[in-house]
């Protein structure tokens, strides 16, 4: 089926069985592989992409359902080669180790501050909550993602 | 795993979903949020052959409030609740539940009519329903029907719908601003399925006495259920330590879940008391 939609600013139009993942739309058709597949069945949220100004797992997705829409990946939520003040803060916190998550990490945050830049620690974890990660046993994360948030403040806003 | 193969069709009126449904004889699934049905294709525990997408479907995704009852389109999803600030007092019990359900980016795409549709037993949704006296309505090929709640779960991810029946909304009786009601659920994370938990209301009469409580469990049957033993317990009683106390005995013994790899039926018991205890306690808070 054809399917055109939005990626990173960009339209896009792929052709793609129906039973492919927008995941796998994403990191195949498109190599944008920032995106990770860690469960392919919802629960480990590695492959958190933003739809529509969503944040969604995109395994869960099919590539035809996001005709029409505007997907933004964690390739998508920096202007350039400098990093974001999120990605700085993951940086400064060391919120990654093996970095598997790190993108969901980062995809879920980044929808949750431009929606709540005020969110408390108790909210992020509530919404952090959805995505697993073997490493770093989630304080730094938690972190990162509290450190980050005058950014969001100040109405800093990246690609997305 | 990956997928197994099927036709997909996005069409834009209800009637052409269900004839696309019915055009397959069992074989075509609706798909909505795809929270619960896209994990069943992953496991390969379901194959059908098409898939009949209600995304452009209108007039699916409304909440209204109105002084009979409170209806909750098919294609409402879990954040479409959660912001809908009228429905904290339209009905707090419902939105009480659903912030239990699921994490934040399954919030976003999950939907009332494909939880009631899947009937998994520790569902926060099909709970509500049946502790509310919901009616579910549906239409098909044979044309609308309305289904109660109780007679809609027959199992586990096993519903009344016929294969070509679409569900169209929920409709939750409307709910007085006295009523008193608790929600509590047990799980892991907040957000994973629940290991039990109790929804219940109750009014009072002028002596501040229990009467039409309705207490429902999620997660220690094969499909949500009414305990009618407890409702006994409270109706007719002030709800004070005492009751509680019965009504929590009352919830252990009136159940009978099975042992699995997340709970022994043992513990659920004790659970599904704790449930119904504390759940009665912020009632009367």
């Amino acid at each position: 089926m054809s399917v055109r939609f939005e990626v990173n600013g960009k339209t896009v139009d792929v052709e793609v069985e129906p039973r492919l993942t927008l995941a796998d739309c994403l990191r195949h058709h498109l190599r944008l592989t920032g995106t990770h597949l860690g469960c392919e069945h919802g629960i480990c949220g590695a492959c958190t992409v933003i739809v529509d100004g969503a944040a969604v797992r995109s395994c869960l997705m099919l590539a035809v359902q996001a005709d029409g829409a505007k997907v933004v990946t964690v390739e998508g939520l920096s202007r350039d080669d400098a990093l974001t003040p999120l990605q700085a803060s993951f940086r400064k916190h060391h919120a990654l180790q093996c970095g598997f998550c790190t993108p969901g990490m980062i995809t879920t945050a980044h929808a949750l501050l431009s929606e709540e830049p005020d969110a408390d620690a108790d909210r992020v974890r509530e919404v952090l909550s959805g995505n697993l990660c073997r490493c770093t046993g989630y304080v730094s994360i938690v972190d990162a993602v509290l450190d980050a948030r005058a950014a969001y403040k100040k109405h800093e806003r990246t690609t997305a | 795993m990956k997928l197994p193969p099927f036709e997909y069709a996005a069409p834009t009126a209800l009637a052409d979903a269900v004839a696309l449904l019915a055009s397959r004889a069992g074989e075509a699934k609706a798909i909505a949020g795809g929270q619960s049905l896209v994990p069943m294709l992953a496991f390969r525990l379901a194959a059908p052959t098409l898939l009949v997408d209600l995304r452009k479907v209108p007039d699916l995704d409304r909440i209204t409030v109105s002084r009979d009852d409170v209806r909750l389109g098919a294609m409402v999803r879990w954040c479409d609740i959660e912001d809908d600030a009228e429905l904290a007092t339209a009905h707090p019990l419902l939105k009480a539940a659903i912030a239990h359900v699921a994490h934040y980016q399954v919030r976003n795409r999950g939907t009332v009519g494909g939880s009631l549709a899947h009937a998994d037993p520790a569902a926060e949704m099909p709970g509500i329903a049946v502790t509310c006296e919901a009616e579910i309505a549906v239409t098909g090929s044979a044309g609308a029907r309305v289904i109660p709640a109780a007679d809609f779960f027959l199992g586990p991810l096993m519903t009344a719908l016929v294969p070509d029946e679409i569900i169209v909304e929920v409709r939750l009786p409307a709910w007085p601003p006295r009523r008193r009601w608790g929600f509590q659920e047990f799980a892991r994370r907040r957000g994973d399925f629940a290991m039990a938990g109790a929804a219940l209301f109750y009014d009072q009469d002028d002596s501040g006495k229990a009467k039409n409580a309705h207490v429902g469990v999620i997660g220690v049957s094969d499909r949500p259920q009414r305990l009618a033993e407890v409702e006994a317990v409270l109706n007719g009683r002030v709800v004070d330590e005492e009751t509680i106390r019965r009504a929590q005995k009352a919830a252990s013994a009136s159940v009978k879940p099975s042992d699995d790899i997340h709970a022994s039926a043992a513990y659920r018991r004790a659970l599904v008391g704790t449930m119904v205890e504390r759940a009665l306690q912020s009632a009367c808070a």
